[in-house]
Parts: C-alpha cells; structure tokens; sequence
C-alpha cells in the first residue's frame, strides 16, 4: 500500500484543531485556560500586548502548576490591567516602578528561597520602554548574578502609554511623539541608532534567551514553556504591535506581527547560553512595504514623493536579519514552534 | 460591616470583571455560516463542506450520512458526475480544488463495503406517489419521498433499473455492481419497483390505482436523427442504440466505426466502439475542438485511448464501407460555414451521436401539459402545468441533461410533492451569503497538492470494460477531505478563541462551537481578521 501521508488540514498554524490530540493543542485552545489577564482589562481594541501577556502567562501557569508570582514595571500592561483596586490578573501579582521590575523580582526569588519555598516561581514582566531604556541597569545586573527569574519584555516599539514616545526599540524612520518626520528630520526616527535587547541578554551568557510573537502561538508557548524547565536569569522578548501607536487598524494586530516575521524585520530566534539554538523560518517571504504600508507611523515613507531609499535601507535591514539568523533555512526550532 | 481601608482609598477591591469593556464597541462580531462554492454549484444541493467536515476526523459513516441527506447514490456519483464543485472550490485558487468527486466515491464505495443501510422512515404519512422511470430523476425522487414516510411506487419499462446510467453511460465509467447496489437499497427502504411495466396512459393508472401525486422522470431517450443520403449497403446506427445493445449483447459496428457528434455520448460510444475492437474509432464533428460539448477529460481520456477526432468536418454521404465527409471553416460569428472540400473515409459503420428527445407517447396522454419543443415544462419546484404531475431529469426543459441534475431535479420535486399532498406549495429555504475567496485567510491552511486518482494502464483499458478511474484509499480519502478548506463554515479551529485579547470568545465544546461575550468584546475585529474560513461577520452596533 502506498505510504499514508499526515496531514492536519491546518496543521499548528491555528490556535486548536480538533484533528490533533489533546496533548498536540495549545495551551490557549484549552477550555480549562487560566485566562491569566481576565476579560475587563482597559486595554485599547486589539491590544497586541494584551494578547501576548495572556499567552504567556497561561502558558507559564501552566508550566509551573500555577506556582508562579508575577512583577510588572509601570507601563501600559500595568496600567490597563490594574487601576487599583481593581485587577485582571489572576495570579500573585506585583507592580514595582518603571524601571525596577527585575530588581523587585530578584527580591521576591530570593525571599522565596530564603523561605524555603523555591517551587513558586518568579515571572517579571514590562514593555520595552520599561525594558530596554528605564529597567535596563536592573535587568543587566539580574542577568549578571543569574538571578532565577525569567524576565518578558512586550515589545511594542515605544511608550505607548504616555503617549507614543520613542525607546531604544523604536524602529528607524517610524512617527512617535518625539520623532515627527518634520523639518531636518523628516523621515521620523533616525537610523542607527536603538538596541536589541535579546542580543545584549545573550552577551550575558544567560541559561536562555529568545524572541517570540503573537502571531506564531505554539512557538510562543514552546519558548514559555521550555523557559520555566530551566532555572537561573532567562529572557524572552516578545513582539506585540500596538494599533493606537502605530496608526493600525486593530483588526491587523496579528497580521501585523505575521508580516513582520515573514518579511525578515522581526526575526524569531532562540539561544542557550550565549549561542543561538534555533530560528523560526520564514514561511513565506513578503517585501517590507507590505508590513509598512499598513502602519500610519510610516506613512510619511509613502506620501509622493515616496521615500524609496528609506524603504530600501528598512528592506537591507530585514535581509540583513535574513542572513543573519539565518531565517529562509528551513530549520525549525528544538522547542517545535513553528511548522515545517 | 465596614471595612477598614487604607488611608485615601475609597473603592472595594474587585476584579476587572465589572467593567464591562464591551460598551466601548460601535461594531460586533457575528458567527455565521456561509455557503460555500462547492455547495452552492452542486447541481444535487448537496451540502459538501458539512459531508467533507466529518470525513477529515475518520467519520466516514457520519460523512456518508450527511452526503445522502441530499443524494442517495453517492458511489455512482463518484464515478459519473462531472464535478462542477471542484471548478468552483476555493482552493482551485490556493494550490489545486480538493478532489471532492474522488472522496464521495470513496465514501459511497465504504457505504457498499460496510453495508450501511438508510433508515427506513419512523411513520407512514398514507400518501402514495407514483414514480413513472428509474433514471436518477426517479430514484431520486422515490428516496427523497419514501425518506418523508410516503408510499412509492416505480414503473420502469426496462428489465432493469437505473435508466441512461444503465443504458447510456458504459460499464467503464459505472460499474453494474455499483448500479445495482445503491438501486437496491433505495428498493429496500420499501420503495416498490415495477419492472418491464411500460405505462403510456399515466393519469389512466394513477385513478386506477389511487396515487395521490405523479412523478414522470422518463428521461429523453430517442435519439436525434440527421439526413444523410445513404447507400443500400451502409451501415447507420445511432449512439442510444449502441449503448442500449451494448448493456446486453455487443452490437457488430466493424473495424471502422465513425461516430458523428462533438458531445459525451459521442466521446462514450467512440470508446465503447474500441473496446469492442474497433481499428479505428473516429469522431467526426462539425466545430473545433474548444467548441465540443464534451467534457474536455472525457477528450482527453478518449484521446489517450487512441480514439481520432475530425474537427470541423460534416458526413455529406454515406455508402458501404466509406463515407464522404466536407471541410468546415468558422465564420466570424463562430458558425461552421462548407467549404466545398471533400474527402473520403473508410467506415464500416456510422453511429449519430446528435444529441437525444423525449419520447412523447406519454405525454400525448397527458391533457393540458405544456411542453417546449419535445420536453416538457415545469414551474420553479418541478410541477407541470398539471397540477398535481411532477417531472424532473432529461424530459424537462431547460438545463443540463447529467445524472446530477436530474439527481437535483428528483429532490426538489419530491419536496414539492410532499407540500403539494399536504396543500402547501414548497418554499425553498433562503441560500446563505456566498463565502468567497477573499473572506478566507488561508495563511492558517498547510500547504498540500491533490491527490491523483490512479487511472487505468492505456493497453488494459482499450480492451476492456473495466473501470478506467480508480478510487482513492483510506488514507488518501482522508487526506483528500483536510484539504477543504471549510469556506464560511465554523471548523473548530479554536482561532477565534485564542486570538480574543479580552478573551471575550466562550469555547463551547467540542462540536459546539462558540460564542462572544459582549459583555467584554470590544469589537477590535481581530477573531474576523484571522477567522480561517470566514464565518464571523461583522454587524454595526445600533447607536
């Protein structure tokens, strides 16, 4: 008899299907999902790091047998879900200042330890601001004492709660409140400048570290799941757009998200101590404007003239993440994640 | 009791429960159920995508079920139909159509294999129909009415049933065993069967045995014939006949058969004729070959098998043992215009594959019926202008003569017949919004091409009447089926559940589907955005 060839209809590319196993589904397809951040939130339509924080958290919660505590820097994802005294988190949770979570996590692991009770873990979560500008000298120094906490950073790309100022993870020629494209500056944020937080992670030689999106959730939850397997300082840096300061329409949020990956300008990777282990490949390639385009943070790129040199050095920088993490061999990542 | 709160606080503690985000939204979200192309095309209405939805789990009982909820011959129509679902199926435009027609017959084929049996009905409603042919117009009809309680009875004027699927479609396309099965298990369901019965005075039999309605499905079974001068010794026969004989004794068509004619019957009788050993089998036709009427696989698989075609060429005279055909050109129009150039071809005999009429002795005893030309004409539910006298299939005016229509034509009426006997007139369900292309995101499908049903080794084929198609196999079938993309028909898929960031989707369960919580849902779209299929709509919130 020929060979019976597998094949799943929509593989793992959908949240659940019902032609896997129970075992094979996602964490957020389950019924019995703690819903981490609970409906209720104030979160804007189609929040990205509303989305993101859900999925990671359940899957930490899961991952731990809801033995977790978690710390939040200031930020939108403290804001939206906490107005005191009112919460959507269904978990011990702990807000600290803008620019200490990871202190305060350290602080809480060491008290766990100190009381005998190290099975509870410590999740410390923020946005970018809070992570890779305020944060960032406690975040290093938790990462340099290996200290057991595994750190998110939701990365939206700018202080949206303030108000869409620019960060480090600002990405080049994007319109925030401080980078109008006006006058000498009028292709927005300028290039070579920001950081990448998960390359700089890595140079601590750290257990793990890896990059994840909403728009790929079993890779995301892989990622959740294998971080809370190992213990000392981990970090994982999420992609989550923001509709409200990206000019985007929220419907797009994952789509969004999915574009930036397939166009090589998010690139989906994983590394253990210090060496990357893994990528996510692109499935299927698209150019940068067609991420671009549905954004109103670049739509000064494409008002006539268009600024086609700025497009091009935006597309040089994707392909250099091409080359790089080496996004278009076929390699699917130890964790599973993505689909062959 | 009050509690004692911390200074400069003045709220209880609460969950975010209480704020209902859902007053936030102008839009909301609506599950929906689209009609798909394959369904919506399907000349027997069936409903495919529900039928394919159980084959991707392994139901293949449960799929089969679903299927003959709307035809009840599903194994001949894996083999016979012409599929119009797959050029209209959505992923035609993704990779390649799923191969529907290959999994209905993998699901009828297990049907005979299983032995699954319909249901025969829970009450008898007392009303009896009389079903006049067993074509699929009638076997269809006869099921569809049986199944809602009525008494059915078939006169069929053949020994055997099945109409032009017995004795116009080849034994190569339709196997006899396939036939005779699904036929007997309409029979079994307690359909009485009235064979080698001819009935000419049909009103005449309906008051002498009480029927309380009449269905005619005598299909269109007289040949077409055109003049051509002849001489004493050549051989003309048409393609009805050859067809017929051939179901019970091979007619001597000679070495060199000329079939005349650009439609399917002509491209059967074409490679019937080699199978009985013809040297040459040749169609002559008078247009170009874009212009036959005949499915262009069947040309291709007649091709492959030898047959010759003589595009733009009419038969002018025939004599014994060669015929004198003239050359055709296209006017601007398109129109085949003589040309005044001659040839001569060798054939022992030629068969006229013109097309086919209704027989009209039955009719003539018909006061009142109104026909067009030689068929007979309906109203939009399959009645006469007679009332009370239904027709469906090859007989009546208008559309495509195939067994899948007729297939249709027979459910229709027998749903007009049942509201007809109870004094009601049938009103057709409202049809669903299409589900198009465009409301698909097929990022979420595999990527995965058709499976190719194995065809017949060439020399085997020529030779025989064996089935030239083969069927797919279990695993294949079912690899086949997850290829369907669900278009506009919830699959489960959990999409819309897990991308929610205000979680405001409630999962229901497995084979219940889900809800929104407008309690929470801000109405941000992003469920319709990555719905795979397309079954969430997007309303306005009444201000």
């Amino acid at each position: 008899m020929e060979t019976t060839i597998k094949f799943y209809q929509t593989d793992t590319f959908t949240v659940g299907n019902r032609l896997l196993s129970e075992a094979e589904r996602s964490v957020q397809a389950g019924m019995q999902r703690t819903n981490a951040l609970n409906s209720g939130h104030r979160a804007c339509q189609g929040c990205g790091e509303a989305l993101g924080a859900r999925f990671a958290v359940d899957a930490a919660m899961r991952a731990t047998n809801n033995q977790l505590v978690a710390c939040n820097a200031t930020g939108c994802l403290e804001v939206f879900s906490t107005p005191y005294p009112e919460s959507s988190w269904q978990l011990p949770w702990l807000h600290s200042l803008f620019g200490n979570a990871a202190a305060v996590a350290t602080g809480v692991a060491a008290a766990m330890k100190v009381k005998g009770k190290q099975h509870i873990r410590v999740l410390a979560q923020g946005g970018d601001g809070g992570t890779t500008d305020i944060g960032f000298g406690c975040l290093s120094g938790m990462f340099e004492r290996n200290d057991d906490v595994l750190y998110i950073c939701y990365d939206n790309e700018a202080y949206m709660n303030t108000g869409v100022q620019r960060s480090s993870a600002t990405p080049p020629a994007a319109r925030t409140a401080t980078t109008m494209p006006v006058g000498q500056h009028a292709n927005g944020n300028v290039f070579g400048k920001g950081k990448s937080v998960p390359l700089i992670a890595m140079a601590h030689e750290i257990p793990y570290v890896a990059t994840a999106s909403v728009a790929d959730l079993r890779d995301l939850e892989a990622k959740v799941t294998k971080a809370m397997s190992i213990h000392g300082a981990r970090y994982i840096h999420i992609h989550v757009p923001c509709p409200l300061g990206w000019g985007a329409d929220p419907a797009h949020t994952i789509k969004l998200a999915r574009l930036a990956i397939e166009s090589g300008l998010f690139p989906v990777f994983e590394a253990e101590h210090g060496e990357i282990t893994g990528h996510r490949a692109i499935r299927a390639q698209v150019p940068v404007e067609d991420y671009l385009k549905l954004q109103k943070r670049f739509a000064h790129l494409f008002r006539a003239p268009k600024q086609v040199d700025v497009i091009a050095h935006l597309q040089a920088m994707a392909d250099r993440n091409i080359r790089r993490f080496k996004l278009l061999e076929k390699f699917t990542s130890p964790t599973g994640g993505a689909a062959a | 009791m009050s509690i004692q709160k911390p200074f400069a606080i003045t709220l209880d503690k609460n969950t975010s429960l209480a704020n209902h985000t859902g007053s936030w939204r102008s839009k909301r979200p609506v599950y929906v159920d689209r009609l798909p192309p394959c369904n919506a095309t399907c000349p027997a209405g069936e409903n495919i995508q529900n039928w394919l939805f159980h084959a991707e789990s392994g139901n293949y009982e449960a799929a089969w079920r679903s299927l003959t909820e709307n035809n009840p011959l599903p194994a001949i129509m894996g083999r016979v139909c012409y599929h119009p679902c797959e050029g209209a199926c959505n992923r035609g435009q993704l990779d390649e159509a799923v191969g529907i027609n290959a999994v209905e017959r993998f699901l009828g084929d297990e049907a005979l294999k299983q032995g699954w049996a319909f249901a025969k009905p829970v009450a008898e409603s007392g009303k009896r129909v009389l079903v006049v042919g067993s074509g699929p117009a009638g076997l269809s009809a006869a099921y569809h009415l049986r199944r809602m309680g009525h008494g059915v009875t078939i006169v069929e004027a053949e020994t055997a049933a099945g109409g032009m699927m017995r004795y116009g479609i080849p034994r190569y396309r339709l196997p006899r065993r396939v036939l005779d099965a699904e036929v007997q298990r309409i029979v079994d369901m307690g359909v009485e069967l009235r064979l080698d019965t001819r009935v000419d005075d049909v009103l005449a039999m309906q008051a002498a045995e009480g029927f309380d309605a009449v269905f005619l499905g005598i299909g269109a079974g007289i040949a077409k014939r055109a003049y051509i001068p002849a001489g004493d010794a050549s051989h003309i026969t048409d393609a009805i006949s050859v067809l017929h004989e051939v179901e019970e004794h091979p007619p001597l068509l000679g070495r060199k058969v000329v079939i005349y004619g650009g439609g399917n019957t002509a491209i059967d009788v074409a490679r019937t004729a080699k199978r009985l050993g013809a040297e040459a089998s040749i169609i002559v036709y008078r247009r170009t070959r874009d212009k036959m009427p005949a499915h262009d696989f069947e040309v291709k698989e007649a091709l492959e098998e030898g047959v010759k075609m003589k595009w733009l060429s009419t038969i002018t005279e025939a004599d014994a043992g060669n015929i004198t055909i003239e050359k055709m050109a296209l006017d601007d129009k398109g129109f085949p215009q003589p040309t005044g150039e001659f040839e001569t071809l060798a054939a022992d005999s030629v068969v006229l594959a013109l097309g086919q009429n209704v027989e009209q002795t039955l009719l003539e005893h018909i006061p009142g019926l109104e026909l067009k030309w030689d068929s007979v004409q309906t109203d939009a539910v399959m009645m006469t202008s007679v009332a009370g006298v239904f027709a469906g299939g090859d007989m009546v005016a208008g559309g495509e003569r195939t067994v899948t229509v007729s297939i249709g034509h027979g459910k229709k009426a027998a749903r007009a017949i049942d509201a007809w006997m109870r004094g009601e007139r049938y009103q057709p369900a409202p049809k669903h919004e299409p589900a198009t292309f465009e409301r698909l995101n097929t990022w979420y499908y595999a990527d995965a091409a058709k499976t190719v049903r194995p065809v017949l080794d060439i020399i085997r084929r020529q030779s025989t009447f064996d089935e030239v198609v083969g069927g797919l196999d279990e695993g294949n079938a079912m690899y086949e089926a997850r290829r369907c993309l669900s278009c506009g028909n919830c699959f489960e898929c959990d999409n819309c559940y897990g991308v929610c960031p205000d979680s405001a989707v409630i999962k229901l369960g497995a084979g219940k589907r889900f809800a929104f919580n407008y309690d929470y849902c801000k109405g941000c779209g992003l469920c319709v955005e990555e719905c795979p299929c397309g079954a969430i709509a997007v309303e306005l919130e009444d201000k």
